[in-house]
């Protein structure tokens, strides 16, 4: 299977399916029997404003898969970029885009991924930091109920270097958010946080995996979600750390609230351990809003539904606690606190 | 004030209350003391609106206003207040802003305006500063990791900014040392008006050495078996429970 080629050549039977272990939960050729026509182009003067708008930044769009294929981010430099993902109508597209960051330089990467119509779309990134290089990216995804959508991230980090990022995501009728590490160890670090709310009959999939090939690197994960009517949730972490990695530290969290009976959430971490001396650890929970809790919320006056608002933003706030971008958090909170009010 | 006439109330299968009538009028404070096991929390939990307890008879006003009608919440805005006997933690909301979430949320419930933020800040620092409480510890999440003590005293604290017209304090003495009753005990009194009134919970008199009730009141088996004035709680600490729990 491989999405791009199915894409591309419009083939069907080239979409990943439940019979592919890493996609047995999203399921992409059980859902669509063909691949839609092309998407019309786009054009990036009609999109309407983004929720970075007024951050500092150079803007880069990609609409209906077509925008820049290269961005280069000079050794000692520091930038902010926003990169919008832009789709509309229901076809099919495709893109990919590489971004280098050169050694000691910054990068902070503001991503959005917005409407997606009915199509199917597929962005795929490739990040290469160079020795003691840093990307903060952070983005936030509001697409449409019925958008297909798979964004796809591989990571490769040099000694030193260090990528953190922040996924915040209100789902589609099936989306797929993975991104992939190539971790070196030797002072190298990576976080791996993310976020969904999901109503109505959305589904979200947070895929990762990060490869430890060498010693001394870290790897911190924090991803916590709420689900609610029969929306259903996807978190599949994979940590492997490999023969020689020792001194590695990981450490991997994911926690789900259900609010429904009907909705679902799908959790599997992973940790593949061939080196000896390690720090590793996960942890996973699924539960529900605290009755007695919202009982004495309640007993203090603050209505059930507000009550519920501010147990959700507080749960998922501390995902958003870990952002390091001043500039960003607020907007991340903004949008968070708008979500949840509109749930 | 209260006005509590015939309740029954069941949690799941089982009758807790079985015809309880009180009257408490404005001004005062009542005790209700009584075995484990007889009612008291269940009578706190009925008379706030906590889901899963039933009333199956009688009624309970307020002022007139039929409590078993309105939400949790909005009992809450109506005045009444309940002391928990076991505090609930909340992760990540940090206590000054519940409190403020909550004051505001029942305020526009009555139709008065917002506390600003630098208003409830000052009432807040008072109000800390009569409780002996570090101010840095309003700052963190509401209960989380504090003690049992620190948890009835963040109960009390909220009573004070709430400022609510009926207070029913559950086993309010329960995890204080005598110096932090003492401070808790004030800040109770303090709270005590013409226009108010308040129900005290307590399984034991010592508490009652401290918030000095008006009336006592002997709750057995569901129902109130005997009233009297403070000398009851004495009474009943000397010789214990035991008739009650025979006539009931």
């Amino acid at each position: 299977m491989n999405l791009g080629q199915a894409i591309r050549l419009r083939d069907a039977t080239l979409l990943p399916s439940r019979r592919d272990e890493d996609w047995r939960w999203t399921d992409l050729r059980g859902l669509l029997r063909t691949i839609p026509e092309p998407s019309l182009a786009l054009d990036p003067e009609s999109i309407g404003p983004g929720p970075f708008d007024g951050v500092a930044g150079e803007v880069l769009v990609v609409a209906n898969g077509a925008g820049p294929e290269a961005v280069e981010v000079e050794a000692g430099g520091d930038r902010t970029l926003v990169l919008r993902q832009v789709s509309r109508g229901d076809g099919a597209h495709a893109c990919r885009l590489r971004i280098r960051v050169g050694a000691g330089a910054r990068l902070t990467l503001l991503e959005s991924h917005e409407g997606g119509g009915s199509g199917l779309s597929l962005l795929g990134v490739e990040l290469d930091l160079g020795e003691g290089a840093a990307c903060e990216r952070l983005a936030v995804c509001d697409l449409d109920p019925d958008a297909v959508a798979v964004a796809e991230l591989d990571v490769r980090l040099s000694p030193g270097a260090r990528f953190a990022q922040t996924l915040l995501t209100t789902g589609s009728r099936r989306q797929r958010l993975e991104t992939r590490v190539s971790h070196p160890g030797q002072g190298a670090e990576a976080r791996l946080d993310g976020a969904y709310l999901l109503s109505g009959r959305r589904h979200a999939d947070l895929t990762s995996s990060v490869r430890h090939e060498g010693p001394d690197g870290r790897t911190d994960q924090l991803a916590r979600g709420i689900v609610d009517d029969q929306a259903r949730a996807v978190f599949q972490g994979r940590i492997v750390v490999q023969e020689g990695a020792d001194g590695t530290d990981a450490r991997m969290a994911h926690n789900a609230l259900i609010l429904s009976d009907r909705a679902e959430v799908d959790a599997r971490p992973e940790l593949e351990i061939y080196a000896d001396d390690v720090a590793c650890a996960h942890g996973a929970t699924v539960g529900a809003l605290d009755d007695e809790v919202l009982f004495y919320m309640r007993q203090r006056g603050l209505p059930e539904r507000e009550a519920r608002i501010l147990l959700a933003a507080s749960f998922l706030g501390e995902v958003l606690d870990r952002v390091e971008s001043p500039a960003a958090s607020g907007r991340l909170r903004d949008w968070l606190a708008a979500r949840l009010g509109a749930a | 004030m209260l006005s509590l006439r015939n309740l029954h109330a069941r949690v799941g299968d089982r009758e807790i209350l079985k015809g309880l009538s009180l009257e408490v009028p404005a001004g005062e404070v009542h005790a209700i003391m009584g075995p484990n096991g007889a009612g008291k929390s269940t009578l706190s939990y009925v008379l706030t609106g906590r889901p899963g307890y039933e009333v199956t008879d009688g009624e309970a006003k307020l002022d007139g206003v039929d409590l078993l009608g309105l939400e949790a919440d909005e009992r809450a805005a109506q005045g009444l207040f309940l002391s928990f006997q076991y505090p609930l933690e909340i992760p990540g909301v940090p206590a000054l802003t519940f409190v403020r979430t909550a004051l505001n949320a029942q305020r526009k419930v009555r139709g008065e305006p917002e506390v600003s933020a630098p208003d409830f800040l000052k009432r807040a620092r008072a109000c800390a500063a009569d409780l002996k409480m570090d101010f840095d510890m309003l700052k963190r999440p509401l209960n989380v990791g504090f003690s049992g003590g620190e948890k009835k005293r963040m109960e009390i604290f909220q009573m004070a900014l709430l400022a609510p017209r009926f207070m029913i304090l559950d086993e309010t003495d329960s995890g204080l040392d005598i110096d932090a009753l003492r401070i808790v005990s004030e800040g109770v009194n303090a709270l005590r008006a013409p226009d108010r009134a308040m129900l005290v919970i307590t399984h034991y008199q010592r508490l009652l050495d401290h918030i000095r009730p008006d009336r006592v009141h002997v709750l057995a088996d569901g129902r109130i078996v005997a009233s009297g004035g403070p000398e009851l709680a004495l009474e009943l600490e000397r010789e214990g429970y035991d008739k009650y729990a025979r006539a009931a």
